[in-house]
């Protein structure tokens, strides 16, 4: 009685262990494919691109609008005289280095300052930066609905008083693929050949940048 | 009596022989991110100390623009922050860097809209009043240094 009982439940356990081995062969191949990202992988920790702002034309775009393209969504705000003309300035570089394919891939500037950042303010400064950079502005609660999204923090510090105030902000770089997917994260810390190499991944699969 | 005259004259003349803080500072690779409108930009430069004294780096300014403040601006946990700094120090026969991502000017409210390619000069004052003006090369705003 027993041993007939012990047969299925030894099936069974064969079966759970081919499985445990096919997942450990899955996961294996999975780690290789990791391996292959230089930035931070994000892949299905992070919802897909959606938000409805105001680009620097004026017009009323969407998550949606930018469907085809690699985005590089980056919060900042054009009051910032240091480290985001520096990032823009880098994502510049990038977009020189990655050639004809940077005509895939758009850089989005998210103001977080609003009051101060028009569609005007922010056409003639994404433009001295890149042909290929939007600036995206819009309320106060769609901005921060945005930056919530996607875990980014800003904080805007007390006015000085004479109107000048500085907005802390998250600076990492928030990668999607052309379906809108949150793929990757760059942080300060990484050289612009890892962006450019990821980047080259995401617009040309199975190619060897 | 002579000794005693070339002794005076040693006393009369504090400082014979050493320089002021200026004179012992060389600036390299000067330069302005320029960015549109009359949003504040950034000022870069290198100074290196040839002397046996530390020097510290008290103020900037130029007629360029309104005001000139140094800053700090540093992304330590993932968040982008600017800080203002009274004063940077530059080590005894060593370098202190003002570039992109670290401390800089801030150079902010230019009477006159500038132009890439201009030259800005600016006067830069040190821990013993001393003064020394530096041409700063006006770029482009997606510039990565100073070219």
């Amino acid at each position: 009685m027993i041993d007939v009982r012990m047969k299925p439940y030894l099936a069974r356990l064969s079966l759970l262990m081919a499985l445990v081995l096919a997942c450990l062969g899955l996961a294996a191949c999975q780690h290789q494919d990791d391996a292959a990202w230089r930035l931070v992988q994000v892949t299905g920790h992070m919802p897909d691109l959606d938000f409805h702002l105001t680009d620097d034309q004026g017009k009323p775009v969407s998550g949606k609008d930018y469907r085809g393209k690699v985005v590089l969504l980056y919060f900042g705000y054009t009051h910032c005289p240091d480290v985001c003309p520096l990032t823009l300035a880098q994502l510049h570089v990038v977009m020189q280095r990655l050639g004809p394919l940077a005509d895939n891939v758009r850089i989005l500037f998210v103001s977080v300052d609003p009051a101060r950042d028009t569609p005007d303010v922010m056409h003639a400064y994404v433009n001295a930066f890149d042909p290929r950079a939007i600036g995206l502005t819009g309320s106060p609660s769609d901005i921060e609905a945005l930056s919530k999204r996607y875990r980014s923090a800003f904080t805007r510090e007390p006015d000085k008083g004479d109107g000048n105030y500085e907005v802390s902000h998250s600076s990492a770089i928030y990668v999607f693929d052309q379906e809108g997917k949150a793929r990757l994260l760059s942080t300060p810390n990484n050289p612009q050949s890892d962006m450019v190499h990821d980047l080259h991944l995401l617009i040309e699969p199975g190619t060897t940048p | 009596m002579m000794p005693r005259s070339l002794l005076l004259v040693a006393l009369l003349i504090p400082g014979l022989g050493s320089a002021t803080e200026a004179q012992h500072v060389k600036a390299s690779g000067a330069w302005i991110r320029l960015l549109p409108a009359s949003l504040p930009a950034g000022g870069f430069v290198t100074l290196s100390n040839d002397g046996d004294q530390a020097v510290t780096l008290r103020s900037a300014s130029s007629a360029a623009y309104g005001s000139v403040m140094l800053h700090k601006s540093s992304t330590d946990g993932g968040m982008g922050r600017m800080e203002m700094v009274d004063s940077l120090v530059v080590p005894a026969h060593g370098k202190a860097e003002l570039s992109p991502g670290g401390y800089h000017l801030m150079m902010m409210n230019a009477p006159k809209p500038l132009a890439v390619g201009d030259k800005v000069v600016v006067t830069l004052v040190f821990g013993d009043g001393s003064s020394s003006q530096v041409g700063f090369v006006v770029r482009p705003a997606n510039a990565v240094d100073g070219g």
